[in-house]
């Protein structure tokens, strides 16, 4: 297991940014396993070039966050439901 | 008394560092003045971003040490190759200026109606927001029974030791010391481990609510241990810290 | 305008300009940074492979280590500024491996277990400018910083030296990979500074 790993709590401030809210207790649904998870309890890998959230029973990215020229990308493909 | 983080978007809002403590040679507790502090929860943290005279910007998020209701504190440990940590340990002094953003979380924070018992699970710098949590519950006047169980290196790398020697009624510390012991030392002398947990833990049947923090793979052991007993995984709280050198 | 924190500044190592791209700064430091968890293959599962040539083509791992190899010393340089200079590596040049296959694309995407890719014009894999490598430092390469064995693109910024390769994709068009898609410049070249996509 990886000591680096971080979880969802490590990207509250960057989560309120992108949604306006708290959403470390948000609940999502992973889109390829369908594991329910808050988010909280997510795998988060931040890695320098952007903060990649994977699903702890698969694996699979649910979402990624890219900062460039000022501006926060967001990709949430990878969730089957955020709420 | 409980704090009530203002809902909204979280902002930038330059704080000046206050007093600062050396608790051990590597962590040091800095109390930061922020003029629109909204008050926090205990177990929340704060996102801290340092800039240097030539713009560069460096951040990292701290749990917050300090009760709500109590002057915002933080409380760092000293990262070897860290960026931050070493500045922040060493370098800040009363009157410098850093940003800070929060408080943030609502998922590894603990208020006297959510009862307990509560098992609190600190390995190394994972004991401040689990000492937030104390702090607070004696502030209220909470008689929820607590167990913290608190791995560290060495009896000097224990963060707040007089406090916790010092505990309120009903709350029990337990030490464990992975790498060195005192003479004379009786407690616990090894990584935390499901024999330990056996011991320390509230058993399942008192449907005890468990906090882990520290790092990764304290967290992830500890945490699995405790399923393991029969906690029930929604009822185990984590937070976790990355590599922290442990 | 955020306030200037007194006496703070990044950490850096002194060294000459000439070695040090624009925006850099040198470390002694191997920073462990991944977008996903460490995967751990048994190498008797694992293989190289080449595909979107004339035929597909694979090595086992046996078959990788009985090819000729190459030891190197370079500098890396990583997108998040910093750049580490000297660093040995001992691996098989992407000019032994391309030569094995028939192809034309001008393009490769390289692949990882994980599902890690990233994407680079196939000239700047020959020509002595890239490795799978499978030795840092003398010794076998860690699981951490992509062992049993990377690609290694040391012109480019390492985000294009991918961790944890498992073979490379040649195709006609220049395919963003994992990164790229974000924002991340499609080249990449640390010395006209090209991080991310327009600079």
């Amino acid at each position: 297991m990886d000591e680096n790993t971080l979880d969802g709590n490590a990207i509250g401030g960057l989560l309120d940014e992108v949604f306006g809210a708290d959403m470390t207790m948000a609940v999502s649904t992973c889109g390829s396993c369908g594991a329910v998870s808050v988010v909280a309890e997510l795998a988060v890998y931040r890695p320098g070039l952007g903060t990649v959230v994977r699903c702890r029973s698969c694996d699979s990215v649910l979402m990624v966050f890219v900062s460039l020229h000022g501006a926060t990308c967001t990709d949430l493909m990878g969730l089957a439901s955020l709420s | 008394m409980a704090g009530t983080a203002v809902r909204g978007r979280l902002t930038w809002q330059t704080a000046t560092v206050g007093r600062v403590t050396r608790e051990t040679a590597s962590a040091v507790t800095l109390s930061l003045s922020v003029p629109d502090w909204p008050g926090h929860r205990a177990g929340q943290h704060v996102d801290i971003r340092l800039t240097a005279d030539d713009g560069y910007q460096a951040e990292r998020a701290y749990s917050i040490a300090s009760a709500p209701g109590e002057p915002l504190a933080i409380t760092v440990e000293r990262l070897d190759d860290g960026e931050v940590s070493p500045y922040l340990t060493e370098e800040a002094r009363p009157g410098d200026q850093l940003e800070v953003r929060g408080p943030i979380g609502g998922y590894f924070v603990w208020e006297a109606e959510t009862g307990g018992p509560l098992l609190l699970a600190a390995g190394g710098s994972g004991v401040v927001p689990l000492r937030a949590i104390l702090r607070y519950r004696s502030l209220v006047g909470s008689s929820v029974p607590v167990r913290l169980l608190y791995s560290s290196r060495s009896w000097e790398d224990v963060i707040y030791s007089s406090e916790l020697d010092m505990p309120e009624y009903g709350v029990e510390v337990i030490h464990t010391l992975t790498r060195s012991q005192p003479p004379k030392w009786h407690g616990y002398a090894r990584r935390v481990d499901q024999k330990m947990l056996t011991e320390v833990a509230w058993p399942a049947a008192d449907r005890p609510l468990a906090y882990v923090c520290g790092p990764t793979s304290f967290v992830e052991s500890v945490a699995a241990g405790l399923v393991g007993l029969g906690y029930p995984a929604g009822k185990v709280k984590t937070e976790r810290f990355g590599a922290t050198g442990q | 305008m955020s306030p200037v924190s007194r006496g703070f500044h990044r950490k850096r190592e002194a060294a000459p300009a000439d070695r040090v791209p624009p925006g850099q700064y040198v470390t002694r430091d191997f920073p462990v940074l991944s977008a996903g968890p460490t995967p751990h293959t048994a190498l008797d599962r694992w293989s190289f492979s080449i595909t979107g040539g004339r035929e597909p083509k694979s090595w086992t791992w046996d078959e990788f280590r009985a090819l000729p190899t190459e030891k190197l010393t370079t500098d890396i340089h990583c997108v998040t500024r910093w750049s580490k200079l000297d660093t040995t590596w001992q691996g098989v040049s992407l000019d032994v491996l391309l030569a094995a296959v028939e192809y034309e694309s001008r393009y490769a995407l390289a692949f990882s277990d994980g599902g890690y890719t990233t994407n680079m014009p196939v000239a700047d894999l020959l020509g002595g400018k890239a490795w799978v490598a499978f030795n840092y430092e003398g010794a076998p390469l860690g699981a951490e910083h992509g062992g049993p064995a990377r690609l290694l693109v040391p012109h480019l910024y390492f985000w294009k030296s991918a961790k944890w390769v498992r073979g490379l994709r040649l195709r006609d068009t220049d395919e963003p990979g994992f990164w790229e898609n974000y924002g991340y410049h499609i080249y990449g070249d640390p010395w006209r500074e090209q991080r991310y996509a327009g600079d």
